[in-house]
């Protein structure tokens, strides 16, 4: 695949469609800025200010790019809150759709075909996948990316945390979390 | 199109398998193909449908045996190609053989901001929203042999009008020739046992992004 690639990017930049130079930076960028550190920060910033986390819920684009966080968010990021009741999950059965801006590149796990096609049926099992067990009367609420809307799960602040900064509370924040295939952190180091 | 890429409620593929410490990229050249898509896509030789369909479109056991940049590297090919921006005798000698077709635009190092951005496709509306909030809808049972977004786990199956998402392009459209055609968008939320049976876990709902033309009064 390797020398497939190189021949087509030769063929591409020979002709002028594109500029080597500039793939480096667009690689560079998704392998240094663009990462899930960054919707860490937007959960955190979420579970300390009660007044962010409803514009983060009513319109997560606008709040995130009015709190200046990431360079630029796409339109129609959704943010969808965890709660004892429901449990979100993200998946795209038909390709792999994900929040880049906040998330950075998907896992592969995220765009295999066992997630794609057992998160909508058989979305316990997947979290059983993960080590993850939830209280058989929690609505599990999974979101199929069909459309250009994008979402990112806002995970429940976990317990022992009050008065943390959050700079601290972000260290909490796993990427799976914000899919909902994974749980915070607890504040002792361990998983939920 | 009913393809191997529509995966919702497929048996068999076995267990979710998390990688711990994931590298981003696997391999340098799959960095190297998500930028070349990146790129490509800024001189607007074709957009984010296009791609999406002509991954669709590979061969099915294609499609199940590569990787996802694997795909992406295939279905560029096949948009190059398809395109007349190359020929397969170029990509084979690995050189350029023939002068370019012009392009709208090329990205540059000096700003490559725009394609680390998703694209707006969000549009005005031409026409008022037919359902509102909380009515009820059922997914059309339609099999459109091009691309489409509506997953078939849905299809036939009645759900209620959660959000509503604007008017949206609709992908259906752009990918045969006919145009954006804006259409609003709504998230449809299904009873997990609506979708998979009697005997199905209770606690689940599942949700799809569905364009109007997807959708009928339940």
């Amino acid at each position: 695949m390797q020398l497939r690639v190189r021949a087509m990017e030769t063929v591409l930049a020979e002709k002028g469609y594109i500029d080597p130079a500039a793939l480096d930076l667009i690689i560079e960028a998704f392998e240094t800025r663009i990462g899930p550190h960054n919707g860490a920060r937007v959960v955190a910033k979420a579970w300390a200010d009660p007044a962010f986390k409803q514009c983060l819920l009513d319109d997560a684009s606008k709040a995130i790019a009015e709190f200046g966080l990431v360079s630029r968010v796409g339109d129609h990021l959704i943010a969808v809150e965890n709660t004892p009741q429901r449990h979100n999950m993200i998946v795209c059965t038909l390709c792999s759709c994900y929040p880049w801006e906040v998330l950075g590149l998907p896992p592969v796990w995220y765009k295999s075909a066992p997630y794609r096609s057992r998160a909508v049926l058989d979305p316990r099992g997947v979290l059983a996948d993960f080590g993850i067990t939830l209280p058989a009367e929690t609505e599990i609420r999974v979101w199929d990316s069909t459309a250009e809307t994008r979402f990112m799960v806002v995970p429940m602040r976990p317990a022992g945390t009050e008065g943390w900064s959050e700079e601290r509370l972000a260290e909490l924040v796993t990427r799976d979390s914000m899919i909902g295939t994974g749980l915070p952190k607890r504040p002792d180091g361990g998983t939920s | 199109m009913n393809g191997v890429h529509d995966m919702g409620g497929i048996h068999g593929f076995g267990p979710v398998e998390p990688e711990p410490n994931e590298p981003v990229f696997h391999a340098a050249w799959e960095g190297r193909v998500l930028a070349m898509q990146r790129a490509m896509t800024y001189t607007g030789a074709w957009n984010i449908d296009m791609s999406r369909a002509a991954q669709e479109m590979l061969p099915a056991p294609v499609y199940l045996a590569a990787s996802y940049y694997q795909r992406w590297a295939l279905a560029m090919e096949q948009n190059l190609l398809g395109k007349g921006l190359v020929s397969a005798d170029e990509l084979a000698a690995g050189h350029a053989l023939t002068p370019a077709k012009p392009v709208k635009r090329t990205l540059t190092a000096a700003d490559v901001s725009p394609a680390l951005t998703r694209g707006q496709y969000a549009r005005p509306a031409t026409a008022p929203a037919r359902f509102r909030l909380g009515d009820r809808v059922r997914a059309r049972n339609i099999h459109p042999p091009t691309h489409t977004r509506l997953p078939r786990y849905v299809r036939g199956h009645g759900g209620v009008v959660e959000r509503i998402q604007g008017c949206h392009v609709f992908p259906d459209t752009v990918v045969t020739g006919a145009g954006e055609n804006p259409q609003w968008l709504y998230t449809v939320v299904f009873d997990g046992r609506e979708l998979w049976g009697e005997g199905s876990d209770p606690s689940v709902k599942v949700s799809v992004e569905a364009f109007e033309p997807y959708l009928e009064p339940a």
